[in-house]
């Protein structure tokens, strides 16, 4: 019953709030998609904090979603053990460079008093929910290796089947308790999205690359 | 040709005083909110100074406006690529942090009541707005070397007596020639805006009717390119709702035919606001032009609104009528097309400033010589009785040139043999101790006539409101047509939609869910 709960009804509760809260937010709140950046309050630490995350936590997070989308074309590039040992550690280094990161971030929050005027309780929350899931992900890698190749066969049919509808926990009911965390951890993070500074995730401005410089705006398009 | 309307300024800088009532005016309307206590939209520069924020012309650090590549001759910003936009998002290395700015504060009046009785006098200590603690040394504020001119401190830091010589920057700071204006500033509202370019969210634009530039708050995503893009640091970043700020030229004031707050509230009426008509196809080429010709290339963007051809692309571009009307009354067109008097701010970041001054004389030096009043270096190779030589002008052409014409002297000269013209005629008209010989002097060194200067002495001196401020009408009701849908008389579609709610509501009223 508790795995029932687990890890079906609260993926899917995470998924129904990140979707539709953010659709919800977007419609009714758009003003409040920021990325909120306190870059103009303090510079330097934010350099050491905000840079190594992001790159680390982009990049580690790529992996889990190509992973997931192409299990196929991963478990092809990974049966040479030399990419497998090299993804590893490169999944390692960055995870490093999160975690890093992230503790620069929370270290600045906590003694900067102008980043704790604008500092909020989701802002703590979120940072604490962060720092369990880069952790609980640090633990894995480092006590349950080769992760690039077990997550294969374990945590992807899993959302696999939870995305066809047909939910299969067998494949997660035996795994460590860490992983399990790591796995309710990160639908916490979905599930906090649309209620956080979590939504600037997908405000990422990519088409800035294909629009003209220059933006000129009528009430009559001509 | 593609001619579009434009508004555009003219800051007549003789005739500031450097009061801040501009500053003031727009504070108390538009800034004076949790987050934006350290913007000014509008602020008044003491020159030479190093300006707010501080050191905000040296784009080695600020990285702000274009660059024209050498290679590619391309025009590209100088903060970065879209690539690099994309890749520094996470941490813009050439934003100005607050620090750059100043920290705003308040003072702890409450402590003049409340201390307890003692030996001493209770003080109000400063308070920061920001993190709401006491501030035991203020370093910095807005206006912080505010008629400081010639003090080794801040004047000395000026970017643009980098390439000041020695003679010069010793010059400037001897004591009875210390010398200094005012250079007040709000957002260019420029053709080629960096600001616009920079933002990866695409939140900011200008507005096609008028070419005011703006944010819209709510595509606003906090990527803070903008911020470094802008060359001349107009726009800013409210750190309370993560949002980019910067001056609306007073959109809605203007929508109802007044001028922008600080315009009408300028006490030396210094300001003048009207309407261009701009040739779009013209701009990039401007942009591109070569340091010593950005002036003129400018100039050339500007089109003539009494010119048939002129009007008829206008038309066909769909500005009205009373906008071409406002373009042909414009001040603006007169001051920097026609007289040529007034100048782009820092033209070499080209972004095509629509924001022009008309550079300040410099004050005349002047001895007692044998119970005399002489002016010095006055008659000869100066204008006599009261003008110096403009070579010998306590604030080097050199140095103007910096400010107002991308190193281009020649330029800051014509300005003035025009300016000192319109002063030796009027002279000679009002108070008749100037030879004929001495004005016609002055007017041919000047390349104009006795018309065309009192022309320029009216509009300086003697203009109504009327005359300062064309607000050309802004179409409101095109804004009021485009809710609608064009009339189909077989459908019948025609609009029964009225207004449900008033200000404040951001959803409309449905009956039921």
């Amino acid at each position: 019953m508790a795995e029932v709960v687990l890890f079906v009804a609260f993926p899917y509760l995470a998924l129904a709030l990140a979707v539709f809260g953010g659709i919800y937010r977007y419609r009714h709140s758009r003003f409040t998609y920021s990325s909120l950046s306190s870059q103009l309050l303090e510079n330097r630490r934010l350099f050491w904090g905000s840079v190594p995350w992001h790159y680390g936590i982009v990049i580690v997070l790529l992996a889990h979603l190509v992973a997931f989308l192409v299990p196929g074309v991963w478990a092809r590039v990974i049966a040479d053990p030399t990419a497998l040992y090299t993804f590893e550690v490169i999944g390692f280094a960055l995870a490093l460079a999160a975690l890093t990161g992230l503790c620069v971030l929370i270290w600045r929050r906590l003694t900067q008093p102008r980043i704790a005027a604008v500092s909020t309780v989701m802002d703590w929350a979120l940072l604490l929910v962060l720092l369990v899931q880069v952790v609980l992900g640090f633990w894995v890698s480092l006590v349950y290796r080769w992760g690039a190749d077990w997550y294969l066969h374990t945590a992807v049919p899993w959302l696999l089947s939870l995305v066809v509808l047909d939910p299969q926990t067998q494949y997660v009911s035996s795994l460590p308790w860490v992983v399990k965390l790591h796995m309710l951890n990160g639908f916490l993070v979905i599930a906090l999205f649309p209620f956080s500074r979590l939504a600037h995730l997908v405000a990422f401005p990519f088409w800035y690359l294909w629009r003209p410089y220059q933006v000129v705006i009528r009430n009559r398009g001509n | 040709m593609k001619i579009q309307s434009q508004i555009a300024m003219v800051f007549h800088l003789d005739k500031c005083i450097g009061c801040h009532t501009c500053t003031v005016a727009c504070k108390n309307i538009w800034t004076d909110r949790k987050g934006a206590e350290y913007m000014y939209w509008n602020n008044v520069e003491t020159k030479p100074g190093t300006g707010y924020p501080t050191r905000w012309e040296d784009q080695d650090k600020y990285r702000g406006g274009w660059v024209l590549d050498k290679k590619t001759k391309k025009l590209r910003l100088r903060l970065q690529g879209k690539w690099g936009t994309l890749g520094n998002i996470f941490y813009n290395p050439y934003l100005p942090t607050l620090d750059d700015y100043f920290e705003p504060w308040t003072y702890d009046y409450q402590n003049l009541f409340d201390a307890p009785e003692g030996d001493d006098q209770p003080t109000a200590r400063a308070v920061s707005m920001v993190t709401g603690k006491y501030m035991d040394t203020i370093e910095a504020g807005p206006n912080w070397d505010d008629d400081l001119s010639g003090s080794q401190v801040y004047a000395n830091n000026d970017p643009n007596l980098d390439n000041a010589s020695e003679e010069e920057r010793r010059q400037m700071q001897e004591i009875d020639r210390v010398v200094f204006f005012y250079l007040p500033r709000i957002c260019n509202h420029c053709l080629n805006p960096g600001c616009v370019a920079a933002c990866p969210a695409g939140a900011i634009y200008k507005r096609g009717e008028d070419g005011i530039v703006l944010v819209n708050q709510d595509k606003c995503r906090a990527w803070r390119m903008c911020i470094s893009g802008c060359p001349y640091k107009k726009t800013y970043f409210n750190w309370s709702t993560g949002k980019a700020e910067k001056c609306i030229l007073c959109y809605p004031r203007l929508e109802s035919g007044q001028p922008p707050a600080c315009f009408h509230s300028c006490v030396g009426r210094i300001r003048y606001i009207g309407l261009l008509l701009c040739d779009a196809d013209r701009i990039e080429q401007a942009a591109k032009a070569p340091d010593d010709a950005l002036v003129q290339a400018q100039r050339d963007v500007i089109a003539d609104p009494f010119d048939p051809k002129v009007i008829a692309a206008a038309k066909a571009n769909g500005i009205p009528d009373q906008k071409i009307d406002a373009a042909q009354k414009s001040p603006v067109y007169k001051f920097v097309k026609q007289w040529k008097l007034a100048l782009p701010l820092h033209p070499e970041f080209r972004t095509l400033p629509m924001l022009f001054y008309v550079p300040p004389m410099g004050p005349v030096l002047a001895k007692m010589d044998k119970g005399m009043y002489n002016m010095v270096d006055a008659g000869g190779e100066g204008l006599a009785p009261m003008l110096s030589a403009l070579e010998k002008s306590r604030i080097p052409l050199r140095y103007m040139a910096s400010l107002f014409s991308a190193g281009n002297e020649e330029i800051i000269r014509e300005v003035y043999r025009k300016l000192v013209a319109v002063r030796i005629h009027m002279r000679a008209k009002r108070v008749k101790d100037v030879p004929a010989a001495e004005v016609e002097r002055a007017l041919a060194q000047a390349h104009t006539d006795a018309r065309e200067v009192e022309a320029i002495f009216r509009l300086t001196s003697l203009p109504t409101y009327e005359e300062r401020f064309v607000v050309p009408a802004m179409e409101r009701e095109t804004a009021v047509d485009s809710l609608f849908p064009a009339l189909d008389p077989v459908s019948r579609n025609y609009p029964t939609r009225k207004g449900a709610v008033g200000f404040g509501y951001r959803e409309e009223p449905h009956r039921g869910l």
